[in-house]
């Protein structure tokens, strides 16, 4: 419903009849036509974005409302501003639970749809995600050797699963995607042409997905199922504790991101443009690749290789916003982030029942259809990337 | 006052672990204020190369090229950009932008970090769209528009760098033949007035020719001439720099023919716009159509009028497509009694 507000804000957007103009003398500078509205406005939509802010807020406290136990809305706005809820184990499972998921899905959904944007005008490939630079298969690398290598090593086979806590899992994860960002950066300075950069991160993706498989090969069933219950992606993991690191990072990530918005501009042009218009192409790339790969790592780490978002949220902005600007499309896609990751989280834990669902799952199933529709209904990826 | 300047500037490629490369020799030339110059050379001759050197995307093996007094490979890239704009052949993909939005990008080297335009910046966009006579395609998205119109839209982009120089990498090159001399001529006015050069490169000899201020001509390993098209042209370095097997360069017309198949000579009588035409027709066909009477093959009387017909041998046709067949009947057969 949400969207097709959106949807008819931007068709009002209307196209003027084309005119034959002949040529005509050129005026001077000085005489330069003063503003007019006849001309377009450039420059930050705050309407669509306050829109979408507005139903980020409504989904969040529906969120916190919503679960095996249902709180009333007084409780919870009671709760937020510290105050009491109406019953003493309601204060505990919004605060210790439900505020926190919220917070981890809305940072999470928000790092990976900005980031997903970053590598979609990088690549300047519609099929681009957070993930494309390899950083989460170093991740689940990381998370691989943590979880099954555990015996395999043979320390002792007490050190199992319990043993290896979360927070050891999320270092492994933090380790592993550190690795390959560091790879690609080394290589993005030496490598001219953004697709090999590119093949290079499928490449890096395909190789630890090989090592990932040979762990998962020779190890014991119920680690096994430890390592893919990572793989399905959670929101849930993360404690007060662990938000400490995890906020501020990822918030570091996308104020970095909207401090590119110049650059990524230019480079809708390609390099040769954007080179052309004073961008240092190579400083650019740079500050590219290590925002992507901080959000994506740290969001892998935290909450699993969380599919879909990334390269989802920035077609739906487009398509809504229909422009390609990314001073209105960076910010946008935070909001729109944090919105999907929201209703993700919201419907994974089918409300009313005691049943937890994949979140990976949920993303693919509520995404890609919504997708699908926006992109036929508006306009087709061709008018988007038309490559 | 020169706006650019080549002082024996060598350009090609310098590979690493591999030889040298080099393209083109001791360039020397200059570009003023004002003035639209063709670069225009055969295949293989450098100009890419030479354009690329001189939009400072490679550095040159040997010499200078000077920007208004600064070394191209020595600027700032923030300060090149302001002084120098480029148009390159390929056509962008843009993703939605408004064509206005396209034109604003022009703006990056005057703007700060998040790229926001003063009121200042925006009046500048619009008289660059403008200048191109292109309001009425402001609000459209550049992925909707042809080929000719993006071409114009690229264009006030550029202008809108407001560079010293402007440089086009053939910037006709997919458009057809009413669109091209349309953009030569918006090319050309805007360097008349508002004072900036423009250096393109063509593959479109004719239309560089009529329409161009001075020509830079680089012939294949040879060394660049500068000139106004006329001096070219008689001086001769036009036709030695295109010579080729099997195309002439008609210095009469300015332009390129294909030597004649046939040595057959056809007289043409007539005067207007039909006898024009069939000499071309003629022409076209291989046969030679100067000259009198005199060993000719056949002689065409051209009657113009409403429906203009053409008399060969006392035969009347209605359309050229038939009196060409009726003469190309007449040489075969004339060919094949003199075996």
């Amino acid at each position: 419903m949400l969207i097709r507000v959106f949807t008819r804000c931007s068709a009002l957007v209307a196209k003027k009849p084309m005119t034959q103009t002949l040529l005509k003398p050129i005026p001077k500078l000085s005489e330069a036509p003063t503003l007019t509205s006849h001309w377009p406005r450039l420059g930050i939509r705050w309407g669509i974005l306050g829109l979408l802010l507005a139903a980020v807020l409504a989904v969040l406290l529906l969120s916190l409302t919503l679960g095996s136990v249902k709180i009333p809305l007084e409780d919870i706005l009671q709760v937020l501003l510290g105050g009491e809820a109406s019953r003493e184990s309601w204060g505990n499972i919004i605060l210790k639970f439900r505020l926190p998921k919220a917070l981890t899905a809305m940072l999470a959904g928000a790092g990976l749809g900005i980031s997903g944007l970053l590598m979609q005008t990088f690549f300047r490939n519609p099929l681009a995600d957070p993930y494309v630079l390899g950083v989460s298969a170093g991740a689940s690398l990381g998370v691989a050797l943590v979880v099954l290598s555990a015996g395999v090593v043979g320390s002792t086979l007490l050190a199992g699963i319990g043993l290896v806590g979360d927070l050891g899992i999320t270092a492994a994860a933090m380790l592993g995607a550190g690795t390959v960002m560091t790879l690609v950066l080394l290589l993005a300075r030496r490598v001219h042409s953004i697709m090999t950069l590119l093949i290079l991160g499928l490449m890096f993706g395909y190789l630890t997905s090989g090592l990932v498989s040979l762990l998962l090969y020779f190890n014991l069933p119920e680690r096994i199922q430890a390592f893919i219950n990572w793989t399905f992606g959670s929101f849930g993991g993360v404690t007060w504790d662990e938000m400490r690191i995890l906020a501020p990072l990822v918030f570091i990530g996308l104020v970095l991101a909207l401090a590119l918005s110049k650059p990524l501009n230019a480079l809708l042009l390609g390099e040769a443009y954007a080179r052309s218009m004073g961008v240092n192409v190579n400083t650019a790339r740079h500050w590219i690749i290590l925002v992507t790969a901080i959000l994506a790592g740290v969001i892998t780490a935290f909450c699993g290789p969380i599919g879909f978002i990334g390269i989802a949220v920035p077609h739906l902005c487009r398509s809504i916003l229909g422009t390609s600007d990314h001073r209105v499309l960076l910010p946008a896609s935070i909001l729109m982030g944090a919105l999907v990751a929201l209703i993700a989280a919201l419907l994974a834990e089918l409300p009313g029942s005691n049943l937890i669902l994949p979140l990976n799952a949920i993303t693919s199933l509520m995404g890609a259809p919504v997708v699908i529709w926006v992109i036929m209904r508006r306009r087709n990826l061709r008018e988007s990337f038309a490559s | 006052m020169n706006v650019l300047e080549l002082r024996d500037l060598t350009v090609g490629y310098a590979p690493a672990r591999r030889p040298v490369v080099t393209v083109a020799n001791c360039l020397n030339a200059t570009l003023e204020a004002g003035e639209m110059v063709c670069l225009i050379g055969p295949n293989g001759a450098g100009k890419t190369t030479l354009m690329r050197t001189l939009a400072g995307m490679q550095k040159p093996l040997h010499g200078h090229a000077r920007l208004l007094g600064d070394d191209i490979h020595y600027l700032s890239a923030r300060d090149l950009a302001q002084r120098l704009s480029i148009v390159l052949t390929e056509r962008v993909d843009v993703g939605l932008l408004t064509a206005y939005a396209l034109v604003a990008l022009g703006r990056h080297p005057y703007t700060g970090w998040s790229g926001r335009l003063s009121a200042h910046d925006e009046a500048v966009v619009q008289w660059a769209i403008d200048a191109v006579g292109a309001p009425a395609l402001a609000e459209r998205y550049v992925s909707e528009l042809s080929d000719g119109e993006r071409q114009k839209i690229m264009i006030a982009r550029a202008l809108a760098q407001e560079p010293a120089l402007m440089m086009l990498d053939e910037p006709t090159a997919f458009l057809d033949l009413p669109r091209r001399v349309e953009i030569m001529h918006l090319l050309r006015q805007l360097a008349h007035t508002t004072g900036r050069a423009i250096l393109l490169s063509t593959h479109d000899l004719d239309l560089a020719l009529r329409s161009a201020d001075r020509i830079w001509l680089l012939p294949a390993g040879g060394a660049l001439q500068q000139g106004v098209p006329e001096d070219l042209v008689l001086s001769g370095a036009f036709a030695k720099a295109f010579h080729s097997e099997g195309v002439k360069f008609d210095i009469q017309s300015g332009s390129f023919k294909i030597h004649p198949v046939r040595s057959g000579r056809v007289v043409v009588v007539g005067e207007g716009l039909a006898a024009d035409w069939t000499r071309r027709a003629l022409e076209r066909a291989g046969f030679v159509t100067e000259g009198n009477g005199v060993a000719a093959l056949a002689q065409v009387e051209v009657l113009p009028g409403k429906h203009p017909c053409w008399q060969v041998n006392g035969r009347s046709y209605s359309s050229i497509q038939a009196m060409l067949a009726a003469i190309n009947d007449h040489h075969l057969t004339h060919t094949a009694d003199r075996r």
